[in-house]
């Protein structure tokens, strides 16, 4: 068993317009780079992207905006992305926004074969729309489905040829849930491991969630926020 | 000093030693600058990190240790990681003892608006909707006015909601305001403001 690919060029060649993509990351915090550029390259349309976050103007999922191939963004927090802001405002492009806890939990759900659950996050804001609403423990709460896609990519720091990963600090977020609720899982990761070589302890996703792992190259890591000490508070 | 810092430092005063913390981004994050002595929290942030430290020293920045505001931050001793699945088991379980928060508006029964203004702002609700449910502590960090000087806490929220009933305590740079069943309560008067003083940008009546 070799999951390993050497580019993702034909990992984007398979992915049809109007696909579901899942992306994983926070902010700019463990994004799959080079995954992202293939497919702005490759110039996929129609895409619905599910990503807590939208990118930046010019880096991240921010340049597939910017381009014009993504029909729907399923996400949490879009404010640093003016050019998304702009789009979402003239209602030129789709965007369903979610509690990033119920987001999260919808993506873990799909993974764990939840259909559903229920979560008191939103009751009562616009996020309850259209939502059934059931009481437990005294608490009204809304009934949510899960989500799945029928890609992630997700980023990891190392990764073996049987698809196992761990992720690196604060870098894990949102990908390890990804990893489990797509159909199919391209890990892309800074560095590629001997079998064996990964603590068994250590490891956060095992190979059995991942299709397919690429080793990144060139990888950018930008800060959204650079701050450090003896800086005034923003 | 500066209505921000004098509104963080009053809101440090109410955590307590072995507290978990989630701080909102700005105003909030300014908190921990103003701990009392002796006392150790530990900060979440919902990305998925435990154990929040200050800003890293200029050199010492790693784009894989940041906060929920996205800023580089330092790991303190003790410091852990988890997805953000995990991160907000603890959020929506009630393992937070206590979260900060700005706000939009604050409404008399509670009631929070702090994500959206239609048609003007659009980011997201990110984790606020989550952290005001699932907390056991809801504490709203801001200036008592808008920059125009109109009420942000008012008889009903007109904003989109973040969430109904949720807010415990309201500290800013004039008065702490606690919410009760019977309304808002007037709990402490910032040196040198009146009762009368506060009531006067204030759309419901303060007991």
């Amino acid at each position: 068993m070799d999951k390993r690919i050497a580019s993702a060029e034909p990992i984007v060649l398979n992915i049809p317009d109007g696909a579901t993509i899942m992306m994983g990351g926070f902010g700019l915090c463990g994004i799959p780079e080079n995954l992202i550029s293939a497919l702005h390259r490759k110039g996929t349309k129609n895409l619905t992207i599910i990503s807590n976050n939208a990118g930046v103007d010019d880096f991240g999922i921010g340049i597939l905006l910017r381009s014009g191939q993504v029909k729907k963004m399923i996400s949490s927090y879009i404010g640093e992305n003016k050019t998304f802001e702009r789009l979402v405002l003239n209602g030129e492009i789709e965007i369903e926004l979610n509690p990033q806890g119920t987001l999260a939990e919808r993506i873990r759900a799909g993974g764990a074969g939840i259909p559903a659950f229920y979560t008191p996050t939103g009751y009562g804001t616009i996020a309850a729309a259209d939502k059934e609403v059931r009481e437990f423990n005294g608490r009204s709460c809304l009934l949510v489905p899960w989500l799945r896609a029928e890609f992630a990519f997700i980023k990891g720091w190392k990764a073996d040829r049987w698809g196992n990963v761990i992720y690196r600090k604060a870098a894990g977020n949102f990908n390890a849930m990804m990893a489990t609720a797509a159909d199919y899982v391209i890990a892309e990761v800074e560095e590629i491991v001997d079998l064996g070589d990964l603590e068994p302890n250590s490891i956060h996703t095992p190979g059995i969630f991942v299709d397919a792992v690429l080793c990144g190259a060139e990888y950018q890591k930008r800060v959204e926020r650079r701050r450090v000490q003896g800086q005034d508070a923003a | 000093m500066d209505i921000r810092e004098q509104i963080a430092r009053r809101a440090a005063q109410e955590l307590r030693d072995g507290m978990y913390v989630n701080l909102g981004i700005g105003l909030p994050t300014l908190v921990p600058n103003f701990l009392p002595p002796n006392i150790e929290i530990v900060i979440q942030a919902e990305n998925g990190m435990l154990g929040v430290g200050p800003f890293p020293k200029s050199g010492a920045e790693d784009p894989d240790i940041i906060n929920a505001g996205k800023e580089t931050v330092s790991e303190i001793p003790g410091c852990s990681y988890v997805s953000s699945a995990d991160s907000f088991a603890m959020i929506r379980g009630g393992h937070i003892d206590v979260t900060i928060l700005g706000a939009l508006e604050v409404d008399e029964s509670g009631s929070l608006a702090n994500w959206t203004i239609p048609g003007k702002m659009l980011k997201g609700m990110g984790g606020a909707m989550d952290l005001v449910s699932g907390a056991k502590r809801v504490i709203i960090a801001m200036e008592h006015t808008t920059r125009e000087g109109n009420p942000k806490i008012v008889n009903r929220c007109r904003l989109p909601l973040t969430g109904v009933r949720v807010v415990d305590t309201i500290i800013t740079e004039l008065a702490v305001i606690g919410v009760t069943a019977q309304g808002l309560v007037l709990r402490e008067l910032a040196a040198g403001v009146t009762h009368e003083v506060v009531q006067s940008v204030s759309e419901p009546r303060l007991r």
